[in-house]
């Protein structure tokens, strides 16, 4: 198996007549992703791509029976399209939005919690890459090729350091169950614990390479999960060595405010929650494939 | 973004707080006159920079007359006032503000932010005003109250009230404190503020209560659709690099180091500036492209890249997924066909299409390093600092 996405998860793309919709809905389809239609308020009706168009996500459930859904919504409407999809019934979310507010970020988390647990929506993003499965389904601007079908989960926040592992990998020879992007914001709907936790109870996953960067609780709140909770081995990189504390550096997220957010404070705590910490960035495949064969995984 | 501290009063003057009398002047025979009209016998001048620490710095200046006042305007306007914030190159003064004195009681601290934990909004209070929230941690850290207000309904008068008892203050005052932090609340939420620190908060001994000094922030994603707050950007007070970065949609940070970075992504610059560190060099700059990296964003980070005087090397480094690498390599063979540039260039191109990309790259006439992996481009960009 996989995580999230699988080979018939049927997938609904939010803002899908838009130059960017269309552009990576195409993506998903050639990359043999289940799309069933799209939606786009007021353009209910039309065909775009050979497929549906809807004014609504709950008609579009209706008629197309679709779980998931990903988010190509200008940052201005994205955090009303996000609620719409968890009203509708969507199960998974994807955001791919780069810059919605906080403020509304808080916004969205509190208004998903109104679902009890079986019909709540699981958000993943804003400002991320989105999901792939290898082989089965693409959930996201990934690019497809680089990622090779297999056995290790990788979670990141940033997008092109995940393609950047996608591809390490790849050249060892090392396949990927399901990659997720978090993505850079401050406030985001999966956390890394939320995806370790489901590549710790997936069949298919045998050790998790976790990408994560300065700012935020998010990377050691994980580390702590694995350490209580994970029976597969778990391989960490933090990016933001070198950035100076106060600053952001591009991803909103990415601010050193507190105590335990800077790189070498996680890179330190991660350690201590039995974490393989990478180095450095260029050996971040390397690291996964000597996990793998010290834990006889490979 | 940042506003100014007069900017920030402003704001939470408009949602209840009450502040000190005070005015904006750009000039000595302004503040002379503002003096005047603020009244009283006793005045602080306030050199208005996006920074803490202004007072250790002498950005604030205690003065007993109007002529004083001026003296004082005089001495900081058109300088630079340095902090522990700053960096060393300063903050330009272009604006003084000027406020009656006031005679503080007690100085309290109270910030508000966005708990990442929680995805709450934190209230975070103490009675050690006057020092910066760190030092409090470290020194004071039994004096903090934290209260998580939950957003969809709003902080509630239990809450502030709950804060204000926390924080010593005398039952006759106790509805005044609260109404004052329900203000900063309401500033915050209301207007996508990001942070909120007022420091320090004073009980007078009139028994009033006001922000003596205040910082807002907000969050850019928001500018949007808060017209009224972008309209406060004061672009001298950031890097011009920097503006001129965000005006073309870039993420730019200018460091101290000598190597300019052109990268896509957040993670993947971050990571790059790591290596560049790891094999003995620093980066001159961080700088996200985006995503995209299109022959116009290139063309634009070249432009960027050349206008830091500090740069001695350059390092290219894209990883190129839907964008293929033949693609970018034509954009920086078009960049570099526009701008001039007399710094070693290492360049490291990774993803969709890489032997063309080099391919392109090499048959062009452009003097470059060729790099393969993330490690090697760091290694070489440091060797080529000579």
């Amino acid at each position: 198996m996989s995580i999230i996405i699988h080979k018939n998860t049927k997938i609904l793309v939010q803002g899908f007549t838009g130059k960017i919709g269309s552009f990576h809905a195409e993506e998903m389809i050639k990359y043999g992703s289940n799309v069933v239609g799209g939606v786009t308020p007021g353009k209910g009706g039309m065909t775009h791509l050979n497929l549906p168009v809807f004014n609504t996500v709950k008609e579009a459930v209706d008629q197309t029976g679709a779980s998931t859904s990903i988010l190509f919504v200008p940052p201005a409407f994205a955090a009303d399209s996000a609620m719409e999809a968890a009203d509708a019934g969507i199960k998974t979310c994807v955001a791919i939005t780069d810059g919605i507010p906080s403020h509304d970020m808080v916004k969205i988390k509190r208004y998903m919690r109104r679902y009890p647990k079986d019909k709540k929506m699981g958000l993943v993003g804003p400002n991320c890459a989105g999901i792939i499965s290898p082989g089965k389904s693409m959930l996201g601007i990934m690019p497809g090729h680089i990622y090779k079908e297999g056995k290790i989960g990788i979670v990141s926040r940033s997008g092109t350091l995940g393609y950047e592992a996608a591809q390490q990998l790849k050249d060892l020879e090392i396949g990927v169950s399901t990659s997720v992007g978090i993505g850079g914001d401050p406030i985001n709907g999966s956390s890394f614990r939320d995806i370790i936790e489901k590549f710790e109870n997936d069949d298919e996953t045998i050790a998790v390479l976790m990408i994560g960067e300065i700012g935020g609780p998010q990377e050691v709140e994980a580390g702590q999960f694995a350490k209580e909770n994970m029976s597969k081995p778990v391989i960490g990189y933090i990016a933001g060595l070198t950035a100076p504390k106060g600053r952001v550096m591009g991803h909103a997220g990415a601010i050193v405010s507190a105590y335990g957010e800077s790189a070498i404070e996680k890179v330190e705590l991660l350690k201590e929650c039995g974490v393989t910490i990478s180095k450095n960035p260029s050996v971040m495949g390397e690291t996964v494939k000597k996990v793998l064969v010290e834990n006889n995984l490979n | 973004m940042d506003i100014h501290e007069y900017q920030a009063k402003k704001i939470l003057s408009d949602f209840g707080v009450k502040i000190p009398t005070g005015g904006i002047v750009y000039s000595p025979e302004n503040a002379e006159n503002k003096a005047r009209e603020i009244g009283g016998s006793k005045w602080v001048v306030k050199a208005q920079v996006h920074s803490g620490a202004r007072g250790k710095a002498g950005g604030i200046i205690m003065c007993n007359s109007p002529l004083e006042v001026a003296d004082a305007t005089d001495k900081l306007l058109g300088k630079k006032l340095i902090t522990n914030q700053t960096g060393p190159e300063g903050k330009i003064i272009n604006r003084i503000y000027i406020e009656e004195a006031t005679d503080t009681k007690h100085e309290l601290y109270l910030g508000l932010v966005f708990d990442r934990s929680s995805e709450s909004i934190m209230v975070v209070a103490s009675t050690e005003g006057g020092m910066s929230v760190e030092e409090i941690s470290k020194e004071k850290p039994e004096t903090i109250i934290r209260s998580k207000i939950e957003v969809a309904v709003g902080i509630q008068q239990f809450q502030a009230r709950e804060i204000a008892f926390g924080l010593g203050i005398e039952s006759k005052l106790i509805s005044r404190a609260a109404n004052t932090i329900i203000g900063c609340y309401k500033a915050f939420s209301e207007l996508d503020a990001t942070m909120v620190e007022v420091n320090p908060l004073v009980v007078s001994h009139q028994d009033e209560i006001l922000a003596l000094d205040c910082k807002m922030s907000f969050d850019n994603n928001a500018m949007f659709r808060r017209d009224e707050i972008a309209e406060l950007r004061d672009k001298t007070q950031e890097n011009s690099n920097e503006v001129y970065a965000s005006d073309r949609g870039m993420n730019y940070v200018s460091l101290d180091g000598n190597i300019g970075n052109i990268i896509n992504g957040a993670g993947l610059a971050m990571a790059s500036m790591d290596m560049i560190k790891l094999a003995g060099g620093e980066p001159a700059n961080f700088l996200d492209v985006g995503g995209g990296a299109t022959p116009e964003k290139i063309v634009k980070a070249f432009k960027l890249i050349s206008m830091d005087t500090k740069v001695k090397v350059i390092l290219v480094n894209i990883f190129a997924g839907i964008n293929r690498c033949d693609w970018v390599a034509e954009g920086i063979v078009q960049a570099l066909s526009k701008i001039e540039t007399k710094h070693p260039l290492v360049i490291r191109l990774a993803g969709t299409n890489v032997e063309k990309g080099n391919e392109i790259l090499k048959k062009s006439n452009i003097n470059y390093i060729e790099a393969s992996t993330l490690e090697d481009a760091a290694n070489k960009a440091v060797k080529a600092l000579g």
